[in-house]
């Protein structure tokens, strides 16, 4: 098990380097100079030389490429990623501001996915080929096909318009608002970024329980007369748990793209809807910060996910 | 009666052994095991004709401003309302279905080209395999959307770029499927038999290993079709994808965000055009996931 640990997390320093050097080459690559966007379209031509060479200066781009990559990437360690643009606070600080909501967005979904997901897959997969699977099964189709933003907008037209029981966009602090406004700004945002997972995990649960329970051993613990519960939660759950844990990663890279769509309709302060803003905005600094910040976080996930998954299923490690 | 008492006529059987009508026969078998394929291919093709020929079938024009029908809600006259400016809305989905199916379309084209190539050259060397792999683990780190967003902020907004961003993200994914299909075929026999008389790489990588690979990677592709299309509107919808100007699913809808109080019809219909496509195209695929790759419709 330490050996495979150890070999898997090594592999992360060669990606997380390639994950750095694309980040840092879209501002490269980008036309234009960085100046500009600074000074904005226009004064560009009225501005001086000097004030230009000013600003480059400043903004430490004067230097050699490899020279301000260095010294970027070392920032990254200490937590230090570049200023923005435009306010010139710093990028860490910025997402301090706005890590909460984010967080909140994507717990929020990924929990509604999941204690709505695994049931739904748990009864279609035990009520194999019955009503109950196929409307299952109808949903998890479903909840695949339709756009984040478009389901936000039913569900605000609906529940926000018409009949009035969620706020249509914002966001409330769970410390310092108060447990219960939390829920009622966070609900419909949950919802929104939740359904497609909840499609995917009810998919997952529904297609390995159905393998675990064509089993011999399924068979065997149902001819021993042990009750069906007890069959389906001390044999079969457990079994069937392995690619559940595997779609958990798979949901997390999602929930970030799902959740910078999310906090755009509902107008919900976090980093999604800085990143977009960034974009808008070609603030650069704050867009290689936030690619940095959100990849590290999903190559970590990913590899909590192999070990968990090594951990219960010991073939994975020998092969 | 000519037919023998064998029960089928000799002819008719060499006839069928044609290639055409083999391909034909096992596509029909298809489509009778999946009747959910068949609902998809029909709405799919009902779609793009309608898309094609437009300019015959829908009597607006998609950029024509009428003020009197400001904010008309859908009826007789204009099917699916008016929008802000009093643009026909149905014109405008059915004229931004050409760019959203041809985002699609052009996605999933050039992500299986690259995918082939890469995953095949990367499966049966594993020199450049090592590193090969280690990009593309690294491109698929950036969440999706993201690295869209960040590319189009270094390339701009418009239906070419949209093109090129969403397939430089998506590429990886098919690389990953074509790679693990070369690993598993590369050590079979015929393979070796090939290497033994002599044959090239490139016949023992395109004669012999690419058709082998061909079913997951169609499957793939009839989902990054859909995948595609939702990447589109997404980015349009954000504002960063297809310049207004140009109607697409996406951008119709960020329009219609702003006045969903007034007029719902303006963001509904196309969400709901968008949807039933993606629905449909699913439904292609996981016909033909079913079909063609028995082992992945076990696994999912």
């Amino acid at each position: 098990m330490g050996k495979y640990i150890a070999r898997r997390t090594l592999l992360v320093i060669p990606v997380l380097f390639i994950v750095s050097i694309i980040t840092f080459s879209i501002m490269q690559l980008a036309p234009g100079d960085p100046a500009a966007i600074v000074l904005g379209g226009d004064y560009i031509m009225y501005a001086t030389a000097e004030e230009i060479e000013e600003i480059r200066e400043n903004m430490g781009i004067n230097r050699p490429p490899i020279e301000q990559y260095l010294s970027w990437l070392g920032g990254f360690f200490v937590g230090e990623l570049g200023k923005s643009l435009f306010t010139t606070e710093s990028v860490s600080l910025l997402v301090s501001q706005k890590i909460e909501a984010t967080i909140s967005t994507v717990l929020s979904g990924i929990t509604i996915a999941i204690v709505l997901g695994v049931p739904m897959g748990i009864l279609a997969g035990w009520k194999m080929n019955t009503w109950i699977d196929r409307s299952v099964m109808v949903f998890a189709v479903l909840g695949f096909a339709i756009p984040g933003f478009w389901l936000a907008f039913n569900l605000i037209f609906v529940f926000s318009l018409k009949l009035g029981w969620f706020p249509v966009f914002g966001f409330r602090s769970l410390m310092t608002d108060g447990p219960i406004e939390f829920l009622r700004y966070i609900t419909l945002p949950g919802i929104t970024l939740g359904v497609a997972f909840m499609a995917l995990i009810a998919r997952m649960t529904r297609s390995s329980l159905v393998e675990v329970l064509s089993e011999d051993y399924i068979r065997t613990a149902r001819a021993k007369g042990l009750s069906e519960r007890v069959v389906l939660i001390r044999h079969a759950l457990r079994a069937a748990s392995m690619p559940v844990v595997t779609v958990i990663g798979l949901v997390f890279a999602a929930a970030v793209t799902g959740t910078v769509i999310t906090e755009t309709v509902f107008a919900i302060p976090g980093m999604g809807r800085m990143f977009v803003k960034a974009v808008g905005d070609r603030d650069f600094p704050v867009i290689q910060g936030l690619m940095m910040i959100f990849a590290t976080s999903y190559v970590f996930v990913n590899l909590l996910v192999d070990i968990l998954y090594a951990y219960l299923d010991p073939r994975v490690r020998y092969s | 009666m000519t037919t023998s008492n064998r029960g089928f006529n000799p002819n008719e059987v060499r006839q069928a052994k044609g290639v055409g009508s083999r391909i034909y026969i096992q596509f029909m078998r298809m489509l009778k095991k999946n009747p959910n394929m068949i609902i998809g291919l029909v709405i799919l093709i009902l779609f793009t004709t309608l898309t094609i020929f437009a300019e015959f079938l829908v009597k607006y024009d998609p950029t024509a401003i009428e003020p009197i029908d400001r904010f008309m809600p859908p009826g007789a006259k204009h099917w699916f309302g008016a929008d802000v400016v009093g643009r026909d809305v149905y014109a405008r989905v059915i004229y931004g279905g050409r760019v959203s199916l041809l985002v699609g379309f052009m996605v999933a084209t050039f992500v299986t080209v690259a995918g082939l190539f890469i995953g095949l050259v990367s499966g049966y060397t594993p020199k450049l395999d090592i590193v090969i792999q280690r990009i593309m683990d690294a491109i698929m780190s950036f969440p999706t959307l993201l690295l869209a967003l960040a590319l189009i902020a270094m390339l701009g907004g418009s239906v070419w770029n949209v093109i090129a961003v969403i397939t430089i993200v998506d590429t990886p994914r098919m690389v990953r499927i074509v790679r693990s299909a070369v690993l598993s075929v590369r050590e079979q026999q015929y393979i070796d038999a090939a290497r033994g008389i002599g044959a090239p790489v490139s016949r023992i990588l395109f004669n012999h290993i690419a058709p082998n690979t061909m079913a997951p990677v169609i499957v793939q592709a009839t989902y990054f079709f859909a995948a595609a299309i939702l990447t589109e509107a997404s980015l349009s919808f954000l504002g960063l994808g297809i310049p207004p100007e140009d109607p697409s699913w996406g951008n119709i809808l960020s329009l219609g965000r702003k006045y969903l109080q007034q007029a719902f019809w303006i963001a509904f219909f196309p969400g709901l055009v968008l949807t039933i496509n993606v629905l449909a195209m699913n439904l292609v695929g996981d016909g033909l996931r079913d079909a063609l790759d028995p082992k992945l419709s076990r696994s999912v």
